[in-house]
């Protein structure tokens, strides 16, 4: 299974893995003798540290761009215009870079994707049911923004309520919800969408689709809030769960993230089944054509964990000089690949969608860039394996 | 036919107590013998997985190709991902419904898992369960039960914006209770399951139903890669070996090759193979058209389904169908847990000696296949595909093409020990009333009568040590 972008009780079905994903092998402890596979205790330590303070900095991070992004949200609504509107969608675009890299956080259990409480689902889920939250082409009336008669109240309750409907999500939240709303449907084969402003000023609903804007934009807020309050410093959180495991045991989570981003999330669902399917339409952020990004945003995630080296100034000790006290040559190796492969991510061409039409050649510049960032992409998680496994993690990602 | 057999049963129950007592003397001098098995604890073959995190269900096959593995993930994408309302655009995964069950695969087979019945004591929707519905008779080509006029052949008790839903399963529990022989008490679930607000008019008082639970998905391309013959050989319909056990295939309809063919998959053996089981629970479960079935789940009598627009001709394209059928048949089967342990190897010792293993046949060869991680495996499924009767308590008295009311398929019990680990729960058998792996034992019948009492009657140890090797697989 893979980790699916959908809220509340099928978050269940959200989580690729999770804590225990990974065996402990601690050759050295259980078998005395033989400690070649043995980091320093110290450096695993400090390489823990620096990675909670990592995730809890992007997360920081993250929430301050989507602060800025709501208040140009705000100043839109307030006086909506198409100069207001553009300014709205580029802070959702820069909001949507930091958050990117954060991604590389899911995939153990952990605050995103908790069983129980992760709000990965409320955040992030896609695909977006858009008729169910606006109008879409040859369906002017659908969505729970023209239908007052069922929803007379748009309000932050009846949105995570109606996300819970049915015990599964007909998505209504979260970033690509924003983005719907601020570009509307890609209908230009060409472009991004092209919502016009005065769905917020005299198109039908126009006060209706304000508040649900305001709305998904503050609970986008709500929800980073939460995530940097759980792995904030001070005790009491997950945080604190995270720093009392065995340092070998947490950096087995720190792994895994990286493990199953790196191909089973990205090469894999992100990018090759797009390339594979040629659906153009099957990227993640369709309706700003601002998947490239993405895409770089999440490779970017894996090269910052194993730097450790995170945004907000923080940086110490990361998994690579881990692997590298135990095997030089692996962290070496591994160091190459993921800078290789961030350079791929960044080496395709913009927008994503065109290289998924039909009639584009695979020897098409565009489809190569893309095939090779996957290969790279799988090359590199092959390494991330044996690099864990040269630390006695034994990790199984897909 | 009934009146021979349960006299049978009754004779079988009488000299238990016998068995019983000599269990335990078998056991030691098969311990004295110093022939204790040994277990393999690649179930899978060598596409097993050594993995016991919640997504140990949801890992390819170690042995694929590069580009096996691609397509696996392709296959992952259309099983995991929600499919929205049409048009969207998301165009490949638009169409639900416009009636459904859930939204998407995993939505019920929750991390490649296991599914929940509803819970009958608080208002929590919980996805996993379906109420299959017929009336008697069956379509005289293809041996299809045939449909609940106005409703058709599943309750859809979901749908999108302004088309009604079918109407609401509920289930009601009461419960019942026994005792082992050591007079240690347990109680069973028994349900009855309700359908409330049937929005097409009455139900039909001769309407036959059956509820049917998500089971994990693992293992089930190495099931489908068992030769037929092997299946079949393993058949003893009329209990000409006088055990007690028949043991019957299902003969279905193969929408693909348009004639009858050996059921291996779902609660019944009702489907034969893979890409029908997938292609018929995206039609039923989600609303989702293929190659394989090409119309909308609406009938005629509901015009807002009928009418509510589709997302595409068909909607799961047959490249799209070809990966989920990949994804399908590669899932990894988790290995065993500790194989070694005493107690499991007495608990598999006596699953044998209790005849658990004359229906779960502990070990199947595959033979060819068009995946080569598929082929020549030799692995340990615990199921011979064959149908068998459960006895009345756990029949839901409607036929299945060959399977009757009171048959059932042998489930594979590969990866059960770590489903609570990845659902968080143990609801087991075709409609999940057992809450344990002592609740199902305890709910065998017809056939597996003996091998139920001998589990009852047996001492705390033993049960024990039997619940110890489940665990373990």
């Amino acid at each position: 299974m893979h980790f699916n972008n959908t809220p509340k009780k099928s978050r269940l079905t959200s989580f690729r893995l999770v804590a225990g994903l990974v065996v402990l092998t601690l050759f050295a402890a259980a078998c005395g003798g033989d400690d070649n596979n043995s980091a320093d205790e110290t450096l695993l330590n400090d390489a823990v540290a620096t990675y909670v303070a990592g995730v809890h900095a992007a997360y920081e991070t993250s929430a301050v761009s989507a602060r800025a992004m709501d208040a140009a949200i705000d100043s839109f609504l307030t006086a909506p215009s198409q100069v207001a509107l553009s300014a709205a969608r580029q802070s959702w675009i820069v909001a949507r870079e930091d958050y990117g890299p954060t991604e590389v956080f899911r995939f153990y259990g952990g605050p995103i994707d908790n069983e129980q409480t992760g709000t990965e689902g409320l955040i992030n889920a896609w695909p977006l049911d858009e008729g169910y939250i606006d109008y879409v082409e040859g369906s002017p009336n659908s969505g729970i923004i023209n239908n007052p008669e069922d929803y007379p109240q748009i309000s932050s309750e009846v949105l995570l309520e109606l996300n819970e409907l049915g015990g599964e999500a007909n998505v209504s939240t979260g970033w690509h919800a924003i983005e719907f709303l601020l570009w509307g449907q890609d209908l230009d084969p060409t472009g991004a969408g092209n919502r016009p402003f005065q769905d917020y000023t005299t198109n039908a609903n126009a006060q209706r689709r304000s508040q649900y804007l305001s709305i998904a934009s503050d609970l986008l807020l709500t929800h980073l809030d939460e995530l940097v309050a759980a792995w904030a410093p001070g005790g009491g959180n997950y945080r604190a769960t995270f720093e009392a495991l065995d340092s070998q045991e947490a950096l087995a989570l720190a792994f895994t993230g990286i493990g199953e981003m790196s191909r089973g999330e990205l090469a894999g669902e992100r990018m090759n089944v797009a390339y594979s399917e040629r659906s153009q339409e099957d990227e993640h952020s369709c309706f700003s054509d601002n998947t490239h990004n993405d895409i770089i945003g999440n490779a970017r995630g894996v090269e910052m964990v194993l730097f450790g080296s995170y945004p907000g100034g923080v940086s110490g000790t990361g998994l690579l000089d881990v692997v590298a006290d135990v095997d030089r040559s692996l962290a070496k190796q591994l160091r190459g690949e993921i800078a290789t492969s961030v350079s791929a991510t960044r080496a395709i061409p913009a927008p994503f969608d065109q290289h998924l039409l039909d009639g584009v050649s695979d020897e098409d510049p565009g489809r190569r860039s893309v095939l090779t960032a996957i290969e790279l992409l799988e090359t590199q998680t092959d390494t991330i394996v044996a690099a864990a496994d040269a630390l006695g993690i034994a990790l199984n990602v897909s | 036919m009934v009146e021979p057999r349960k006299q049978q049963l009754k004779t079988t129950v009488l000299i238990l107590s016998v068995l019983s007592a000599l269990t335990g003397l078998i056991l030691l001098l098969g311990s004295c013998a110093n022939d204790t098995i040994v277990l393999d604890p690649n179930l899978g073959g060598d596409t097993t997985r050594a993995e016991t995190s919640r997504n140990s269900f949801g890992l390819p096959a170690p042995t694929l190709t590069n580009e096996q593995r691609r397509t696996f993930e392709v296959g992952d994408s259309f099983f995991t991902q929600n499919w929205v309302s049409a048009p969207a655009s998301t165009s490949g995964r638009d169409g639900l419904g416009p009636t459904f069950n859930a939204q998407s695969c995993s939505s019920c087979h929750t991390l490649d898992g296991r599914g929940a019945p509803p819970d009958p004591d608080n208002n929590e929707v919980r996805l996993g369960l379906l109420l299959r519905l017929s009336v008697p008779g069956s379509n005289p080509i293809t041996g299809i039960p045939l449909d609940v006029p106005r409703y058709g052949g599943q309750l859809q008790d979901r749908s999108l914006l302004g088309v009604p839903a079918e109407g609401t399963l509920r289930v009601h529990y009461q419960t019942v209770t026994g005792s082992y022989g050591d007079g240690t008490t347990y109680e069973l679930r028994v349900p009855t399951y309700e359908i409330v607000e049937p929005a097409f008019g009455p139900l039909p008082d001769n309407i036959l139903t059956s509820p049917r639970l998500a089971p994990q998905v693992i293992g089930m391309g190495l099931l489908q890669a068992i030769p037929t013959e092997s299946i079949l050989a393993a058949a003893d319909p009329e209990d000409i070996n006088g055990d007690g056990i028949s043991g019957r295939p299902n003969m279905v309809w193969d929408e693909r090759l348009k004639t009858t063919t050996l059921g291996r998959f779902g609660w019944k053996a009702n489907i034969a193979t893979v890409e029908q089981q997938s292609a018929a629970a995206f039609h039923g479960d989600i609303g989702i058209t293929s190659a394989l079935h090409r119309l909308e789940n609406c009938p005629e009598a509901q015009t807002a389904c009928v009418n509510a627009p589709n997302g595409g001709t068909p909607e799961l394209t047959d490249s799209r169908l070809a990966a989920v059928d990949l994804y399908m048949r590669t899932l990894a089967v988790p290995a065993m847990r500790n194989h070694q342990d005493a107690q499991v190897i007495a608990g598999a010792q006596l699953f044998d000696v209790y005849g658990c293993a004359s229906c779960h046949t502990t070990t199947q060869s595959t033979d060819a296949s068009d995946i080569a991680a598929l082929e020549n495996q030799t692995i340990h499924p615990y199921t011979d595909l064959l149908l068998h009767d459960m006895g009345p308590g756990l029949a839901d008295g409607r036929p299945d093409f060959l399977a009757n009311g009171s048959e059932w398929r042998t489930p594979p019990l590969w990866g059960i020990g770590l489903i609570d680990d990845i659902n968080g729960h143990r609801f087991l058998l075709h409609d999940g009333r057992a809450r344990t792996f002592s609740e199902a034992i305890l709910w065998h019948g017809g056939e597996a009568e003996p091998s139920k009492e001998m589990f009852r009657l047996a001492s705390a140890q033993e049960r024990e040590q039997i619940l110890a090797f489940l665990e373990a697989l």
